[in-house]
């Protein structure tokens, strides 16, 4: 009886155990398909085969297989995916990195410089949360040309005010902590302030910011692309597939299905991600 | 106070608060291996003095007169890089909340290292010994496995001695402690004092106590200086202060101590009258209003002059406090 209880409880460990590796697999098939495309995706993403419309997944058709089926110009749908977690994963990883890190340098110096400093960072912020989006992008486009780095210029541009408040509210949170205080006391510049004890204690906090902005981003690279301000046709990415695929839902539902799907794990995944590095993080925990 | 040559020295320093005097005129002197205990009421301006010296004034509060000086070197003349190197290094603080005081998510021992690695530029192996050793020294037993410890894993009482270490790494000239038992148990709050006293006497350094506590002052002070609305009123030697205040604030103050030998069910003894806030203080002596010897006279600003060995007091009836009951 006691064995089999054993038992029980090491399975169910190792069940955590993998069920915290998962998402980190997952990514990683994602990251490798993305950068190994030529070497996995079984066709041209943009050949086309007229004959070949719209075929459900497991089609055979002329010289193709469609796998995960064809689209309206039968064009395979795996190919087309695996292709287009470049555009997705690039756009994505680009801007929350470089969004982040913008936003949360800017916020923790408003918050810790306060004064001058605070007043005219956040009153930026507040501008460029006003702007829609869209506006920005379109601006920015009719300026420099739809490309994939003015994508992520553009969301990098539109989305670091948001991490830039969360660090700030944070960082006013933690400068006033004694530790805080007790270290400028002893000699430590403001940077090393910042650095050593203040964004350690807000990283948390910009973890979950970071992993929620994530799936907004592929998303939003595909709504930039579907108004031809992002990459362009025949270029493959996820947000592309999706909406073209939609005008198709009602007879080959797999063409804006499966890259969805994709995307959805891809969120769970750096969700599951952002809350295991958050524990992580916090000593209290783990 | 001490023949020595006194490694603090701070002369009629003077702190505004939107036009209000909060500090007028202090001057404090601390010796290698004495404990001064600045003593006051909340809002006395005991810990703005005590910020003053390095310079950490709150940005509302500004610094308009006076001198600071550490070792013979004019510190309120300092840039501020200078002082930097200053800070934690010849001058150390310890704050009175000691868990708070600890980054939760660093380990302790870094924590201790972090003024080293500040000022020496040491490498992390020698900073961790040196960070042990000093550990070991402020009676933390088992340092190697503390030092691995994150602060929630450890008590209030470990905490302080954690940050006392920290303060002390550098080996301070000048120790800085705000209310450093105050949020401490009287076990503790114990071996906290001893731990103090011990480092003034085998390290030498001056230590400037903060605190309300006269219990703590009796305890561990040599020389105590008495604040009242910004303004030192009295200052000596322990002794004399206890023994024979020379300032109706002092002589009241002493006063309000509960006494565990006295009669039982007497009210507990208190001051008339509340703190004024500052910038409301009456002209002249800030505690005439309260003060029941109180006449015409106190409205000329008493100096502080001597009334015995190292004895000062700012009160013009200073022979009549023994009067008071």
């Amino acid at each position: 009886m006691s064995g089999l209880v054993a038992q029980r409880i090491t399975f169910s460990q190792a069940l955590v155990k993998t069920s915290r590796w998962w998402p980190v697999a997952l990514i990683a098939m994602f990251v490798a398909a993305a950068i190994f495309a030529p070497l996995i995706a079984p066709y041209d993403p943009n050949a086309q085969n007229l004959v070949g419309r719209l075929k459900p997944p497991g089609t055979v058709s002329r010289t193709f297989h469609y796998w995960l089926g064809s689209d309206e110009l039968g064009r395979d749908v795996l190919s087309r995916i695996i292709y287009g977690a470049r555009i997705s994963l690039t756009v994505a990883f680009a801007s929350v990195i470089l969004s982040g890190a913008v936003g949360v340098c800017l916020g923790m110096m408003a918050g810790y410089r306060r004064g001058w400093v605070e007043m005219v960072i956040m009153r930026v912020v507040d501008v460029f949360l006003s702007i829609p989006a869209i506006l920005l992008a379109i601006i920015t486009v009719a300026v420099l040309g739809p490309s994939l780095l003015n994508v992520i210029l553009v969301l990098v541009l539109t989305r670091w005010p948001r991490y830039a408040r969360v660090a700030y509210g944070q960082t006013l949170a933690v400068a006033n902590m004694p530790y805080v205080r007790l270290s400028a006391f002893m000699g430590a510049s403001a940077t090393r302030v910042l650095l050593r004890h203040v964004l350690p204690n807000i990283i948390g906090a910009i973890t979950v910011v970071a992993t929620l902005e994530f799936g907004l981003m592929v998303l939003f690279e595909a709504g930039l692309s579907f108004l031809g301000l992002g990459v362009q046709p025949p270029t493959a990415s996820w947000g592309a597939i999706l909406s073209v695929g939609r005008n198709y839902l009602a007879n080959a539902w797999w063409i804006a299905t499966l890259p969805g799907a994709c995307l959805f794990l891809l969120v769970l995944a750096i969700n599951l991600i952002g809350d295991f590095v958050r524990d992580y993080l916090d000593p209290r925990i783990h | 106070m001490n023949a020595a040559e006194p490694v603090l020295a701070m002369r009629d320093v003077a702190i505004e608060i939107g036009g209000a005097r909060v500090v007028d005129g202090v001057s404090i002197t601390a010796s290698a291996g004495r404990i001064v205990a600045l003593v006051g009421e909340s809002g006395c301006g005991k810990s703005l003095t005590a910020l003053s010296i390095l310079r950490l004034l709150p940005k509302a509060a500004r610094f308009t007169g006076g001198t600071v000086e550490l070792g013979g070197r004019v510190l309120s003349a300092m840039s501020e890089e200078q002082l930097a190197g200053v800070r934690g290094d010849e001058v150390a603080i310890i704050f009175q909340e000691p868990i708070a005081s600890l980054n939760p998510l660093m380990r302790a021992g870094e924590q201790v290292e972090e003024a080293l690695r500040l000022h020496r530029g040491l490498g992390s192996a020698e900073a961790r010994r040196e960070a042990i050793a000093m550990m070991t020294r402020v009676g933390i037993s088992d340092a190697e496995r503390r030092a691995e410890q994150y602060p929630f894993e450890l008590s209030g009482g470990m905490c302080q001695r954690i940050m006392i270490a920290a303060a002390l790494i550098c080996r301070p000239k000048l120790l800085i402690a705000d209310e450093p038992t105050t949020a401490l148990d009287v076990t503790i709050q114990a071996q906290i004092l001893d731990l103090m006293r011990d480092l003034r006497q085998s390290a030498g350094t001056a230590i400037l106590v903060i605190t309300h506590d006269m219990g703590v002052v009796a305890d561990l002070a040599d020389d105590v200086c008495i604040m009242y609305g910004g303004r030192i009123v009295e200052s000596g030697p322990v002794d004399a202060i206890f023994e024979e205040p020379r300032h109706p604030y002092t002589k009241l103050l002493l006063a309000t101590i509960p006494k565990l030998d006295g009669p039982r069910k007497v009210d507990l003894k208190t001051i008339a009258g509340v703190v004024p806030a500052a910038g409301t203080w009456p002209d002249g002596c800030r505690f005439r209003n309260r003060c029941p010897l109180a006449d015409e006279a106190c409205a000329t600003v008493p100096p502080l002059v001597e009334v015995g060995p190292d004895h000062d007091t700012a009160c013009w009836h200073s022979t009549r406090v023994a009067e008071l009951a």
